[in-house]
């Protein structure tokens, strides 16, 4: 059985994000970036299927510049077989993504694909599902625990006040949640074995597919700075303050 | 424990000016000799740049002789400097005093370090290096014969208690016909090659300085690509040596700087402190009012000099960069130097790597080319000026003065220096020093600017900062120096603590910017910066 997932190379979470002085985007030159931290846990759920034989092949798949290499090299360091990259200089949004993957699915047939739930630069959380329903594919998403048994994949998803738990037949979409895994540390070993595992590299045109972005920005800000905060004597103080201040009873 | 081990001809501990150099120059001998030569370097920052902090202004002599069409490749060199200037700091006032000669950057540029290291490290993959960023060097391996044998990476996902964690994966060992050793100032690794080798013997201790910077965005009136702006004086008294930097780069950006010597002797002196009461100067406040901080980092740099370059080489390895330290005070430069010297050992390892019927474990033949070359005599003509600062600012001034425009660097003598961490006296016997509470606009804590030099270190895992006994921090250090590591490291690691019981010393080794300084400046040398786990430290973006 064949697993593919999609990566995307994200601003490193270390790193403290800066809006442009024009407020067209936010700051990406000589930035550190890395990949999506719930792509990397994606990863290493699949990577673990194939190490207990219940998966045969990883394939990761990354769309956007060419340094994507670079997050699809951390992938197969991590375990994933192969790489490709679908690359485009343009602002991908998450349907073009989705329609690229859907393209890729089409091409590889694969049984189950793994992606994280969201990236943590635009926080969409759309990807996955939009591939679900274009490809007519049940989904699952923000998985905690992934379950393979024959035909059929179960999934435990943590939701508000407990545990759901849903039984879906393959071929599936899974999205990740935090708590699914700790992916492993690439070693140096599995770094240097990455570098010469097979990676393609196709462009949208070739797929076919139509990456104009449908959604335009118009500006990106930066939070309001927090104000400092006052110490309250009592609790009298800190109604009327609640009351009166900041009117939120 | 096995652990893996893997074979290379030369490995290199460290992706900064001098190791890449070296990496480059390497690679080009060997394509020019159609010989095959494996290099790898292994990098403790998260990617290649990640820790690189300088303020920087290069010379371009040495990227000059690795590439010689460097423009053409687009090497990140995109300011030249336009104007120097030299100001004298008074609480209110600034005198424009005349450029000292090695201070006029005619030719020179302001670049962003960690971009052009970034840039070496394409140019070095480019030509089949293989840099490993994210692996700390963690150990130096010996053969039997006591000649170094190469190097092992720290081991991942140990935890606090320095058991194995459900991640863990041990370090592998690197072994290496010549292990290059370009660490940077004080390097943790160097620190023992020179016990190992006495290395040190019959040379002056090395003295250092800390660097502290941030990276602002001003506004468009203020900005003037290109200028260079240095200061002496104030806020520091004029028994400290320190000063400011002040650099206009591109897109709006001014790089600020303030150094100190650490051989600084009042306990209560603060360098971030310091420093951040500096821009507050009517003078320096000006460029930063209504502009915003990007960045901020630290890193200890060497002041020694020619009298504290150690010997350079040993059974199966050299020292090269600022780990040797190859500075140049004056003028307060030293990438240059540090690329010459990883050129010079590429050329001298070829040769020694090639060589037919080489037996030798030691590549003698690079110091002795670094002796011919003008490294060396650029360290030579300079080298009294750093310690003549022992009298004080004005006698510092006057004395380098005869010594540059009168002797012109050739007195026939030289002036030693002393150990930095002997330096500090009693907190009894010095003034306390008060200073201004931070305006959160101009001036900021310490712990917002960690914030922004984007440090990180994995949660669990062993403090990297070791303390030989425990209980030196309280009986010792508070008791006699009011605890000065809570005030010269730059990031807050070090924190007193008042426990029921009594006084605590806490270490948040996580805001770590790997700078040094305590491992420099702890008076009893109780302080041992070890590498933390790969991939950990500040994560520097443009600094």
């Amino acid at each position: 059985m064949k697993i593919l997932v999609p990566v995307k190379r994200v601003i490193d979470y270390n790193v403290k994000v800066r809006v442009k002085a024009d407020q067209s985007g936010v700051e990406l030159a000589n930035v550190k970036m890395a990949m999506n931290p719930f792509d990397e846990i994606a990863v290493e759920e699949a990577v673990r299927l194939k190490e207990a034989g219940k998966a045969t092949e990883v394939v990761a798949i990354s769309a956007g510049v060419a340094q994507c290499q670079e997050t699809l090299r951390t992938a197969m360091a991590i375990g994933a077989d192969r790489g490709i990259l679908v690359e485009s200089d343009a602002d991908l949004q998450p349907l073009a993504v989705a329609k690229l993957l859907k393209a890729i699915v089409n091409k590889e047939q694969p049984q189950l694909v793994i992606l994280g739930k969201q990236a943590i630069d635009d926080d969409s959380n759309q990807t996955g599902q939009m591939l679900a329903a274009l490809l007519g594919w049940p989904q699952a998403t923000f998985a905690s625990k992934v379950e393979l048994a024959g035909e059929r994949v179960q999934v435990t998803r943590e939701i508000d006040g407990g545990l759901e738990t849903l039984s879906l037949p393959l071929p599936a979409v899974v999205t990740t949640d935090l708590r699914l895994n700790e992916p492993r540390y690439a070693t140096l070993p599995n770094i240097m074995k990455a570098k010469k595992k097979p990676l393609d590299t196709v462009k949208p045109a070739d797929l076919g597919v139509d990456v104009a972005p449908r959604l335009t920005t118009l500006k990106v800000v930066e939070p309001a700075a927090r104000g400092a905060g006052v110490k309250v004597a009592d609790v009298a103080q800190l109604i009327e303050k609640l009351k009166n201040e900041a009117k939120v009873i | 424990m096995t652990r893996e081990a893997m074979e290379y001809d030369v490995v290199i501990v460290g992706a900064g000016p001098s190791g890449l150099s070296a990496a480059i120059r390497l690679k080009q001998l060997a394509d020019k000799a159609g010989a095959e030569l494996s290099v790898c370097v292994v990098e403790k920052g998260s990617e290649v740049g990640a820790h690189i902090l300088s303020g920087a202004v290069i010379e371009p002599r040495s990227l000059e002789e690795l590439f010689p069409d460097w423009k053409e490749r687009g090497a990140p060199l995109n300011t030249p400097v336009k104007e120097d200037r030299f100001l004298f700091l008074t609480t209110d006032k600034a005198y424009k005093l005349p450029t000292p000669p090695q201070m006029h950057n005619e030719g020179n540029y302001i670049v962003s370090l960690g971009n052009v290291v970034r840039w070496l490290g394409e140019q070095a993959e480019a030509l089949g290096v293989e840099i490993y960023p994210g692996f700390a060097a963690s150990e130096v391996l010996y053969h039997e014969d006591g000649s170094v044998k190469g190097i092992a990476t720290g081991d991942m996902g140990v935890e606090k208690n320095g058991e194995p964690g459900p991640n863990y994966q041990p370090g592998i060992e690197l072994h290496a016909r010549q292990t290059v050793f370009s660490e940077g100032c004080r390097g943790s690794l160097t620190k023992g090659l020179f016990n190992k080798f006495n290395l040190r013997e019959g040379v002056d201790p090395q003295t250092y300085g800390i660097g502290i910077k941030e990276l602002w965005e001003v506004r468009p009136e203020v900005h003037q690509q290109g200028l260079t702006m240095h200061t002496v004086g104030w806020p520091v008294s004029s028994d400290v040596y320190g000063g400011s930097f002040l650099y206009h780069l591109e897109n709006n950006q001014v790089a600020v700087g303030f150094v100190v010597g650490l051989d600084y002797s009042n306990p209560h002196l603060s360098p971030y402190e310091e420093f951040q009461r500096f821009k507050t100067h009517p003078e320096i406040r000006k460029f930063f009012e209504g502009g915003r901080r990007i960045s901020y980092g630290a890193r200890a740099l060497n002041e020694g000099g020619y009298q504290s370059v150690p010997k350079l080489s040993f059974p199966g390895g050299l020292l090269i960069g600022d780990t040797a330290g190859f500075l140049n005070v004056p003028k307060v430069k030293g990438t240059h130097m540090a690329m010459k010297s990883g050129i010079e050992a590429a050329e001298a390892l070829f040769a020694h790597l090639t060589a037919e019927g080489q037996t030798g474990h030691e590549c003698l033949g690079y110091p002795e080319r670094l002796k011919q070359s003008w490294l060396w005599d650029e360290l030579h003509q300079v080298r009294n000026i750093r310690p003549s600062f022992r009298w004080g600012l004005w006698g510092g001034i006057a004395y380098s003065a005869i010594d540059t425009y009168l002797l012109k660097g050739k007195a026939p003598w030289t002036l030693r220096h002393h150990a930095d961490h002997t330096q500090l006296k009693k907190a009894s016997e010095c003034t306390p020093i008060v200073y201004p509470k931070p305006d959160g606009k101009i001036s900021f804590d310490r712990l917002s600017s960690v914030f922004i030099s984007a440090t990180n270190h994995a949660e669990e895992q062993p403090c990297h900062l070791r303390l030989k006994d425990a209980s030196v921090p309280i009986s010792t250090n508070l008791a006699l120096y009011n605890a000065p590591e809570t005030r010269y490291c730059p990031a807050g690691v070090y924190e007193i603590v008042e426990d029921p019981s009594g006084p605590r010393m806490q270490i948040n080794a996580q805001n770590c910017l790997h700078c040094k300084t305590c491992d420099i400046k702890d008076p009893t040398q109780n302080i041992d910066w070890a590498v933390p786990e790969g991939g950990g430290g500040p994560n520097y973006p443009n600094m």
